[in-house]
């Protein structure tokens, strides 16, 4: 603003408000991540190093990483395939549709695991199929897998269904009069409009699919080593009091959502106008 | 009802089948397999399970806390976004990036991290010691670890309206002589209140449900600190299953009606508009 306005607070005033939202985010946000990386090199560097090449350490990581790479994908697509039905097109129980696309969200995390148990689990009503089979789900990759990609569910449709409605129909309708196939519309249309609204969502699935807690620990079994993933480890240990070690893992993860803060602001910054539709 | 017209563009059916597939098999038959399971125990064991003494208790925790941290939030994060949207100052940027930490952090690191500053050794703790002030291990710590996962919901609900809205009727407010704070008062809060709420029903909702980064500062007394996630997680370990799907629905339940209440705020709010 540079016209000078009645509603122009004086310096005062001003300089108190931001300081007190920055004293505010300073203890509430700045603090618990300076602590990480503190406790984490608290023992200095090698047993930084040591704690997180041990085996359960690697084996933890490695299981994150897996969980990620099939969790994330299959949601991406989900995401697409969601909000091109609900964007393009006009149906009855829309709003209802899209409730449901975000219902994962407001379940709890410990709520998601439990109901995988009560399917899945030894307990559970396919259990004595499943043992029969020799198929095992819980306290194992699958389920993990499974209660990752309910809590991930909605991030990416919810990213892409108000950007899509925002960028309309017209430029899909000419493409198809022209004669393009649908899938030919879909990739030279609309996935070019949409990417990086879909990185934006991407991103943020895999930062929840990577530190996802509740959920995990319920089903996973936490088995050292092998059904434990970077948070479960980081519990492990905590509950261990091998706290530098407990710290060491979590600086890798808050690493990754420092990584993840970064790109996210640089997409705001860049491309903002081309994932936001926030505004209209 | 009027004919809507068709949308030319293909792929309804498939992609329509594919969606409604991937959330029954995700999200809805597992939610309803819950539901059926505290169905079939009867209602007067659903009772008994989702209202013991022991649940009833990790319920008011859970919901005493959420409420007190989203309340604390509703006040900062309003002040957080209107700083935000209405000046300008170094690092202004930075600090914008820097709320959406908490939903970029995992919870299990939030946890330990909070664990570690409170603790009576800890940065904050060991100020707060000689007072007698013990924030780690009681239900003031839930209160802090559900502050730190809730400020980026009301923060993000309130900013884009606050951003949208014009500054004339303010303008017009103080040129008549309104002071500043009747201003905020009587012209802004008006209309940023509806986001304010939903932004509120956001943080509590998650604060309720919110598991990871609290176990750790809780402590987790039955009957003090002890909140009803924490409960689930303690039944199923005792393959108490029955005990795990009765605070479960309640849950659910309190989460649906969390819901319910944006819906029909921003619903109001639509239709307050004319869209």
């Amino acid at each position: 603003m540079t016209r000078a306005s009645p509603l122009d607070a004086p310096l005062w005033l001003k300089s108190s408000l931001i300081l007190i939202v920055l004293a505010y985010i300073a203890v509430v946000i700045l603090l618990p991540l300076a602590a990480v990386f503190s406790e984490a090199f608290a023992s200095g560097l090698p047993a930084w190093i040591e704690a997180i090449s041990e085996p359960d350490a690697q084996a933890a990581i490695k299981l994150t990483l897996l969980v990620a790479v099939i969790a994330v994908p299959l949601n991406c697509v989900f995401g697409v395939v969601a909000s091109w039905a609900v964007a393009k097109h006009d149906f009855p129980g829309k709003a209802l549709l899209v409730s449901l696309i975000d219902l994962p969200f407001s379940v709890s995390p410990v709520v998601s695991g439990l109901v995988y148990v009560l399917l899945f689990g030894a307990g559970g009503w396919l259990g004595p199929w499943l043992q029969e089979h020799d198929i095992q789900i819980i306290f194992a990759l699958p389920g993990i897998v499974l209660a990752t990609i309910f809590v991930t569910f909605p991030f990416v449709a919810r990213e892409l269904i108000p950007l899509m409605q925002s960028q309309g129909r017209d430029e899909e309708e000419a493409a198809l009069s022209l004669g393009a196939t649908g899938w030919q519309t879909f990739r030279k249309v609309t996935l070019p409009n949409i990417r990086w609204g879909l990185l934006y969502g991407v991103l943020l699935t895999n930062a929840r699919a990577m530190g996802e807690f509740g959920a995990v620990s319920v089903v996973s079994g936490h088995i050292r080593g092998e059904t434990n993933t970077m948070p479960l480890h980081i519990e492990l240990l905590y509950n261990d009091y091998n706290l530098a070690a407990a710290f060491a893992v979590a600086s890798l993860l808050a690493g990754l959502a420092l990584v993840t803060l970064v790109l996210k602001t640089a997409l705001e910054w860049r491309h903002g106008d081309a994932i936001a539709s926030r505004g209209h | 009802m009027t004919f809507k017209r068709r949308s030319a563009i293909p792929g309804f059916g498939l992609t329509l089948g594919l969606t409604l597939l991937w959330l029954s098999l995700i999200v809805l038959i597992p939610l309803t397999a819950l539901v059926l399971r505290a169905a079939t125990g009867g209602w007067a064991h659903f009772i008994e399970t989702a209202f013991s003494e022991r649940a009833i208790a990790a319920y008011r925790v859970s919901f005493g806390t959420a409420l007190i941290a989203a309340a604390v939030n509703a006040v900062f994060g309003l002040l957080v976004a209107f700083v935000l949207v209405r000046y300008r100052f170094p690092g202004q940027r930075l600090l914008s990036a820097l709320v959406d930490l908490p939903f970029a952090l995992p919870t299990a690191v939030a946890g330990i991290a909070l664990t570690a500053i409170y603790a009576d050794t800890g940065w904050v703790g060991k100020l707060l010691a000689p007072y007698g002030i013990r924030l780690a291990y009681e239900p003031q710590g839930i209160v802090i670890a559900l502050i730190f996962i809730g400020l980026p919901f009301i923060v993000r609900t309130v900013e884009p309206v606050l951003a949208d809205l014009g500054v004339e009727a303010e303008e017009a407010a103080a040129t008549l002589g309104a002071s500043r704070w009747r201003t905020f008062r009587s012209v802004v809060l008006p209309e940023i209140l509806p986001a304010l709420i939903t932004g509120f029903a956001l943080a509590f909702a998650r604060g309720v449900g919110e598991y990871g980064s609290v176990i750790f500062i809780a402590g987790n007394m039955p009957f003090k600190s002890e909140i009803a996630p924490l409960l689930i997680v303690t039944s199923l370990e005792e393959f108490d299953y029955a005990g795990a799907t009765g605070i479960a629905i309640v849950m659910l339940l309190a989460s649906l009606a969390a819901l319910l209440l944006i819906n029909w705020v921003q619903h109001r709010e639509r239709v307050r508009r004319g869209l």
